[in-house]
């Protein structure tokens, strides 16, 4: 299963100060996993929460660090997409996979994927039996989606007042967390119903 | 991509005042209210959810607004039903009330009323709940009901059955288990219906059920639908079967799991009887309607996953489509391994086709990623089934680490796959510790990724034999780092290149006369010899690889593995192999590449351990004492290796004597003593080198103390050093010196001089202090008989009680 999906930001921008990293969107799929485990169940709700939007912080700061470092080894310069390039910009998208041990942050070891496009991240952390094959493919077309609906590469906060748009998308494509086998006529089955929801 | 706009938006909905936002919920409740919710509505409650997550502590919304919000979950509307749900999962869980609510007005769970439940489950009880409702619908589902309602119901489960398998009793598992047999090996072969047969003219002769195909457009004949089929639409179960693959591989883990003590019987029973025999006695397609459902849902699934095999080797006519195929093989290896652990008589049954794939596809490293849960497939059960497993093991540790180092989610799956089997490979494969080169080459490549797995991993590459060789190689990671950089970019650029970065050492990657020195870097395995001659040029070649990210990226996580690798060696290494590691120290001490920082952290390890290991074993220093009188005879050492120096001095000084090893003669104190005492006279007379650098006070005082100590062993060498001290006293205290600048350190010297002088003043007490025997410094108090506590205390209480 999937745990969580999120988009955040990779890189410095001038909006924000160094090192400073802003979750856009995040989505924990399933029960918090505070609720189940013995050595947490003294937390109330409220505190429940804070430590799960804690967890996911921690998971955008490690994949900031990952394609901070990732982008200085490879000296590759990063060049200025613009809306309509969509396609280019996953093509030249660093990606990579870490570990995070079990307990740092969540219970168990967990396997987290990203992609960094241009100043924005797109990580998804996965049980690290999973299909890693299959998790990076969706994470690639879950990528590519977000770009075009939300027209990720021009300047605007479409993300923070769309998070609907992307939460239909995961609920097709990668429903509570599941990794799909789709054949590309599945897939556009899916797209289509996506395509038409955005359209609204 | 976030400008400033988008900041500035984040920070209104985080410090939004409470009457502005009171005013906000009662908009908001009057636009609900409304009969048709238009754009406006959608407008607020996507704002709604951006002030509730923007925020750690959690807002408390008017009940009205709440109520209202819960009935959205059933709108007809999907936008709506998303964004109630979006927004409840954002605040308190819900009351006993709301859940009822729910419960009797959602009707059929939709999706993202599930997520909701899901997210705010409080207890375990919560899950099983979600769970019961879910599987009731999918026994009697009304007819009213949208197409495609079902589909949600596996992932839901999936996920209840990953945090609490327990949710699900024997019944459900029952029941899904033949549903899912039905689902996988049932599901209709023909298209869906909304299909456009794409045709003109629709009548009744064109509805003609129309088959669905094969992936390179043939068609499927009488083969059952699978995940790597495809038509122009589909039908219910055909999701269904799609999603019942998706699931699978966990539901069989999780359900199907054998306990290690159980499946060791089986394979011990099925090994004696003849493989043939057991692989016709079990379940045929015939008889497998007679099976109980778990086992029913074995065998499916070994059929579904002996198709997809079968189907992976069509060219797919998409790109997609193919590297679908890739996941799927994966899959399809793991979810047979899963079952051959589970029944060890599917194994001979299995087999063939693995042998058939590795074969297949072991040539082409694009399907390297495929290859690794072959491995896993041969080494839990190619010693079962007799299998050479040589050449699988050549692949994933000989060629796939020498020319993927690069594919970062090769290396993180492969470096796994080592880890989980750790035991298994120490136990069956104890050759893939030769194979170290190779898979230090990812992380060469990659250091910030892999290095916590190499954390786990190193410990078990340390072995009495691969010891020295793995040392040299760690301490030269970094060259390592930069030929294979240099070996990538020969590759792909052209031979004459203009003005291009790094083209002093990518000529010398290519000159002939320095091959030999690369290809020893590169090499794969180990054996052939610990090092190079010719390390030095070597690092003058790659000099200026230095300031190379990638490069100083791995230096930065060289030292916390020579920790690693030093805390291990000590526990697996006799004291002939340690006396060996500690010349390599010295030898490599000034052979590194010159990186700002690294040499000297790499000093600070080496002087660290080279404390450790002269503690445990006192009698190293004994024998190794030419090398290290050596070492600190050179008084440039003082300055360029100053941390190594001091520690080399104090391991002299402290066990340098006969109670540590009979060996010690009075002449090897003595030219100890006179190799350290022409140092000190060097550095402390008035010309120091270049008038540039003083040596650290902390050097002078080592110095001085190690003579100390060695002159309370040989008691004629004390008038020398009571001689030097004196003077120094004397020179100090007409005012500053040449090699001492600061004023507070050259006091903290003095003042141990003159400690030192008083000592040694008694020749007998010095002894004794600075040479204390072995029972004073390894006080075992409690084992001596005469102060051991527990006698003292029952004599004291013998005395004290009257009888």
């Amino acid at each position: 299963m999937v745990r969580c999906f999120l988009i955040h930001t990779v890189c410095p921008i001038s909006a924000l100060s160094a090192g400073e990293c802003r979750v856009l969107y995040s989505r924990v799929f399933g029960p918090d996993e505070a609720v189940l485990s013995e050595e947490l169940q003294e937390l109330n709700p409220e505190e429940r929460r804070l430590l799960q939007k804690e967890k996911v912080a921690v998971v955008a700061r490690q994949v900031h660090s990952a394609v901070t470092l990732s982008r200085e080894a490879s000296g590759r310069q990063l060049v200025e997409m613009v809306p309509g390039e969509e396609v280019l910009a996953l093509q030249d998208a660093d990606s990579g996979v870490a570990r995070l041990r079990a307990g740092d942050p969540f219970n168990e070891e967990m396997s987290v994927l990203w992609l960094g496009v241009q100043s924005l991240g797109f990580t998804l952390v996965c049980e690290p039996h999973e299909n890693l094959l299959l998790a990076e493919g969706t994470l690639r077309n879950l990528t590519r989606h977000c770009l075009e609906h939300l027209h990720m590469l021009g300047p605007g906060s479409e993300v923070l007042l769309k998070s609907s748009r992307i939460d239909v998308l995961l609920s097709r494509l990668l429903p509570h967390g599941q990794l799909l086998f789709l054949n590309h006529r599945f897939a556009q089955s899916l797209e289509k119903e996506v395509a038409a929801y955005m359209a609204k | 991509m976030y400008s400033h706009g988008s900041e500035s938006l984040m920070k209104q909905a985080r410090e939004i005042q409470e009457p502005e936002l009171q005013k906000f919920y009662s908009r908001l409740v009057k636009l609900l209210q409304g009969k048709e919710l238009g754009h406006e509505t959608v407008d607020s409650l996507q704002r709604l959810h951006l002030i509730l997550s923007a925020t750690k502590y959690t807002r408390t919304l008017p009940s009205e607004l709440r109520t209202r919000l819960l009935s959205l979950l059933s709108s007809p509307v999907e936008q709506l039903q998303v964004l109630s749900s979006a927004v409840l999962r954002e605040m308190s869980p819900l009351s006993g009330e709301e859940l009822n609510y729910i419960q009797e007005n959602v009707g059929h769970l939709n999706s993202h009323t599930a997520a909701l439940l899901l997210s705010k489950a409080g207890t375990r009880a919560d899950l099983s709940s979600v769970c019961v409702q879910l599987l009731r619908g999918l026994d009697n589902r009304p007819s009213e009901a949208p197409a495609h309602s079902l589909m949600h119901t596996l992932p839901v489960l999936n996920t209840i059955l990953t945090h609490s398998p327990e949710c699900l009793t024997e019944d459900h598992i029952t029941l899904l288990s033949k549903r899912l047999v039905d689902w996988l090996c049932y599901a209709s072969t023909v298209q869906g219906g909304g299909a456009s047969s794409g045709r003109f003219f629709t009548g009744p002769r064109s509805r003609q059920p129309v088959p669905i195909a094969e992936l390179d457009g043939s068609s499927v004949s009488g083969n059952f639908f699978t995940v790597l089929c495809v038509g122009q639409g589909f039908t219910e179960d055909q999701w269904m079967n799609v999603y019942s693959f998706s699931m699978l591989h966990h539901w069989l883990l999780t359900y199907h799991s054998v306990s290690i003590g159980n499946s060791t019987i089986e394979t011990d029973d099925r090994s004696e009887v003849d493989g043939s025999l057991v692989s016709m006695v079990s379940a045929t397609s015939s008889s497998s309607r007679l099976l109980p459902p778990k086992e029913r849902l074995r065998e499916k699934a070994f059929q579904y996953c002996q198709r997809i095999i079968e189907q992976s080797d069509r060219k797919a006519q998409k790109k997609t489509d193919t590297d679908l195929q890739k996941a799927c093989l994966v899959e399809a290896v793991c979810i047979l391994d899963c079952v051959c652990v589970e029944d060890a008589s599917l194994v001979f049954r299995t087999f063939p086709s693995i042998k058939g794939l590795f074969g297949r596809l072991s040539p082409d490293l694009s399907f390297a990623r495929v290859l690794l849960p072959i491995a896993q497939f041969y080494l839990n059960h190619g010693e079962m089934a007799a299998v050479d497993c040589e050449s699988v093991w050549k692949l994933v540790f000989g060629q796939f680490p020498a020319e993927l180092f690069n594919d970062p989610f090769l290396a993180h799956e492969l470096l796994r796959f080592l880890r989980l089997n750790l035991e298994k490979f120490q136990l069956g494969v104890p050759q893939y510790t030769h194979f170290f080169p190779n898979l230090l080459k990812f992380l060469a490549w990659d250091s910030p990724a892999v290095v916590d797995d190499f954390v786990d991993l190193l410990p078990s590459l340390v072995t009495p034999v691969t010891a020295v060789e793995l040392l040299h190689t760690l301490l030269d990671l970094p060259c390592l780092s930069a030929t294979l950089i240099l070996q990538l970019r020969s590759t792909c650029l052209p031979i004459s290149e203009q003005g291009g970065r790094g083209l002093l050492s990518l000529d010398a990657f290519r000159n002939p006369s320095f091959r030999g020195l690369f290809l020893f870097m590169l090499r794969g395995e180990a054996g052939s010899g610990d090092t190079i001659d010719r390390l030095s040029t070597l690092h003058d070649l790659l000099a200026e690889a230095a300031d190379w990210p990638r490069v100083v990226h791995c230096a930065q996580t060289v030292p916390v593995l020579l920790h690693i690798y030093f805390s291990t060696v000590v526990m697996v290494a006799d004291e002939k192999l340690l006396a060996h590691l500690i010349l390599v120290m010295l030898e490599r001490s000034s052979i590194l590449l010159k990186i700002p920082t690294y040499v000297k952290e790499i000093h600070r390890v080496f002087s660290c351990h080279l404390l450790r290991m002269c503690k445990l074993w006192p009698s190293l220093v004994v024998d190794q004492s030419h090398e290290l009188v050596e070492f600190a005879g050179i008084s440039g050492n003082v300055y360029s290796k100053e941390e190594l120096y001091t520690h080399v001095v104090w391991v002299l000084g402290e066990y340098l004597s006969v109670s540590c090893d009979s060996r010690c003669s009075v002449r090897l104190i003595t030219s100890c003593f006179e190799t350290l005492e022409a140092v000190l006279f060097e550095i402390t007379s008035s010309g120091t080198p270049d008038g540039t650098v003083c040596p650290a006070p902390r050097v002078i005082t080592t110095l001085m103390s190690a003579l100390a100590k060695l002159a309370s062993r040989s008691h004629d060498l004390i008038p020398r050093v009571s001689l030097f001290l004196s003077k120094l006293r004397t020179v100090t205290r007409s005012g500053s010196v040449a090699w001492c600048s600061d004023e507070e350190d050259l006091v903290a010297i003095v003042t141990r001089g003159e400690e030192l002088w008083s000592l040694l003043k008694a020749p007998g007490v010095a002894q004794s202090v600075l040479t204390p025997s072995p029972h004073i410094t390894t006080p075992q108090w409690h084992r001596d008989t005469n102060v051991a506590m527990p006698l003292q205390l029952r004599a004291l209480t013998s005395l004290t009680h009257p009888q």
